[in-house]
């Protein structure tokens, strides 16, 4: 049996809470890598993370890519939108394709 | 273009020829791997961006709804009446293969059985604003955990895919190229072994004919007479 965490700022993230996900609210960038290290390996399938911290934890993040647990999901912020996610999907594009073939006019 | 040292032997000749086989029926077998894993992760990919466009959308409403929420109560009543939530929602993770990628499946279960007691505060001291920030929210999440499903599916499919093309490619352009040309060399080498063979045989044979029946010296004397 898995949980769902969501990771971020406060502000951003403490709606979620109500629906039942675990929120992890962190303020500072160590704090914020150490946790999301923690919740990676443990009982955690899918990790919601807003945009703003998954840049900073990029490194980080691209470890656990090709592991099948846990699927890390961008999430935007409340600060609005960075284009991260977007980006992202378009990457698993460039990788597999060659070139960006589906999205690129966008 | 034999960059490899081989030796002319017919042994190494047949380990080739079997190498050669092999790795032609490799290079089909993985070219066809790659189409198909292509051809699904296109089709993945698509719903990904839409799902993920669809998701964003719905988290940045529903951040709006809870600014809104909150200017109409205190920061402190809002942390309390969010507190204590009523549900917990838990994953079953299973795995599904496809063309020898494992995605992951979820299947969501919430604690309690209605999927819509999620409201973890009484109406009395929260403004309506935060309901329907709440509702707002909870309606996104069966999009946002198929999103989890999808948008690790076309990760874990695209660095397959990458390998295979990779291995496709070596194979397409480096292995069996190197092969066939390892191949034409030994066959050259050995047919032309096999002329100086001949070449040498009919050459001592002249000689030992020549020993037996001296035919020089009997043309030579006939020509004298």
């Amino acid at each position: 049996m898995y949980k769902i965490a969501v990771i971020g700022d406060y502000d951003s993230i403490y709606g979620f809470a109500v629906l039942g996900l675990d929120t992890f609210p962190v303020s500072e960038l160590e704090e914020a890598e150490k946790t999301f290290i923690k919740l990676a390996t443990g009982d955690y399938a899918v990790i919601y993370i807003t945009e703003a911290l998954a840049e900073q934890l990029s490194r980080v993040i691209a470890k656990y890519k090709e592991n099948l647990m846990p699927s890390i999901i961008l999430i935007p912020g409340i600060s609005g939108n960075t284009g991260k996610g977007i980006e992202g999907v378009k990457k698993s594009v460039e990788q597999a394709v060659g070139s960006d073939i589906l999205f690129s006019n966008q | 273009m034999a960059a490899k040292q081989v030796n002319p032997t017919r042994m190494e000749l047949t380990r080739l020829k079997k190498k050669l086989a092999t790795a032609v029926r490799g290079h089909k077998l993985l070219k066809d791997k790659r189409d198909e894993l292509m051809r699904q992760f296109l089709d993945l990919v698509r719903e990904n961006m839409a799902l993920r466009e669809k998701v964003e959308a719905g988290i940045k409403d529903a951040n709006k709804n809870f600014v809104i929420a909150k200017a109409g109560m205190s920061e402190q009543e809002l942390h309390s009446a969010l507190m204590a939530p009523k549900q917990e929602v838990y994953l079953e993770t299973s795995k599904r293969n496809v063309m020898s990628v494992d995605i992951p499946v979820f299947e969501y279960k919430t604690r309690t059985a209605d999927e819509n007691d999620i409201y973890s505060y009484g109406f009395a001291f929260t403004s309506s604003d935060l309901d329907g920030a709440v509702k707002s929210l909870s309606e996104k999440l069966p999009d946002m955990l198929r999103l989890a499903e999808i948008e690790k599916a076309c990760q874990l499919m695209a660095v397959e895919i990458e390998k295979t093309r990779r291995r496709v490619n070596a194979l397409e352009h480096v292995i069996i190229p190197e092969t066939r040309e390892s191949i034409k060399y030994i066959t050259m080498k050995l047919d032309e072994n096999e002329r100086s063979t001949q070449i040498r045989l009919m050459k001592v044979k002249d000689m030992m004919l020549e020993e037996a029946h001296h035919y020089k010296e009997k043309m030579v004397n006939a020509e004298e007479a």
